[in-house]
């Protein structure tokens, strides 16, 4: 039985496909039959995040309209064994994708991977609703900023209500939060919130923080998952996250200066 | 150097106005998800009423319906002013 996960937030822009592709991505490292499903239909991204915009041929809309079956719509990894990517439409709209076909498509895809990763559009409408309904797992990603901190806490809040597991009873959706952009310098000098005024909010458990760093920039440039970039602390930091999310513990990294400050601190004592 | 520590002192960290911020509007915005649709016309109606008699501001009234195993109990506090 596949383990369905959805990746979520309710604002956009906090790095919610990043997160897709680099979870996804580093689920099928160890070794887990993974596909990521891009549920933003009309704005895909999650293909050129993973660098395979031009292997598109059938998406999603395709396969739940019967046009297309999915192993014609699923592009193969190049990179990473136990890895695939099916794609949003890019012409449809949000309207296309209805809860028996996603059901569908879903269940098909249960018989043959062990996750599946659910990229959520930015929002509340139908895109997001459908890619969190069926979920088991939720991540929800978090910037260390007041709006992206209420939306998520809008986003939990609608995980409780309006999902399968809520309907019929069954045990609720597990939560992780993901806080990601978070700058320990600035969260030191008391202009970001820092990690443990976010928990107070949100109150889920915390299964990774990723630190701000060019190379989520670099990585996307490339089409690249920054999982796999290991000289960056962002790659390290997903690859924590991943490994959280399998149930190990890993003391978490980046969250501090503490690194820099022994320089620091050096400087400051030969200066007094 | 003691006059600008008492400056630092006196203006909090922005972080600590935005925690400040999200710890109110959360739970405001918490408390209302949970209330039916029309517990907030029912609120302005309620408060134009008693604006007719006596003048109080919207701040003065606060609506809440509380949940009990089974009986809902909709508790009304209204500030009067002296």
């Amino acid at each position: 039985m596949a383990e369905i996960i959805v990746v979520t937030s309710g604002k956009g822009g906090v790095g919610k496909t990043t997160t897709s592709a680099a979870v996804g991505t580093g689920l099928a490292m160890q070794g887990h039959k993974t596909v990521i499903i891009d549920f933003d239909v009309g704005l895909r991204n999650l293909d050129l995040i993973m660098g395979c915009e031009r292997r598109v041929v059938y998406d999603f809309v395709n396969v739940i309209r019967g046009e297309a079956n999915i192993n014609q719509a699923m592009i193969k990894d190049k990179r990473v064994d136990n890895l695939h990517i099916l794609p949003a439409s890019q012409t449809r709209d949000k309207d296309a994708l209805d809860q028996d076909g996603v059901q569908r498509v879903l269940e098909e895809l249960a018989k043959n991977f062990d996750y599946i990763i659910c990229d959520s559009p930015a929002g509340i409408e139908k895109g997001a609703l459908m890619a969190m309904y069926y979920a088991d797992q939720a991540i929800v990603v978090t910037n260390p900023e007041v709006s992206s901190v209420r939306d998520s806490d809008r986003i939990l809040g609608i995980l409780h209500s309006k999902t399968r597991r809520v309907e019929c009873g069954e045990a609720p959706i597990k939560e992780h939060l993901l806080l990601t952009r978070y700058n320990p310098e600035r969260v030191e000098k008391g202009e970001m919130l820092a990690i443990d005024d976010v928990l107070d909010i949100l109150a889920i458990p915390l299964v990774g923080v990723i630190p701000e760093s060019q190379a989520v920039l670099n990585a996307s440039n490339q089409g690249i998952p920054v999982i796999l970039d290991e000289q960056a602390e962002a790659g390290l930091a997903y690859q924590d996250a991943v490994l959280r999310l399998l149930g190990q513990e890993v003391d978490m990294r980046f969250v501090s200066t503490a690194k820099k400050g022994i320089f620091k601190r050096l400087f400051a004592g030969l200066g007094a | 150097m003691s006059i600008f520590s008492y400056f630092r002192k006196s203006k909090p960290s922005s972080a600590s106005v935005a925690k400040e911020r999200l710890q109110i509007i959360v739970a405001h915005e918490r408390q209302r998800i949970d209330q039916p649709d029309f517990l907030v016309d029912m609120q302005k109606e309620i408060l134009d009423v008693i604006k007719k008699y006596v003048s109080v501001d919207n701040d003065d009234i606060s609506v809440n319906l509380e949940n009990q195993s089974d009986c809902s109990v909709l508790e009304l506090n209204i500030t009067l002013p002296d």
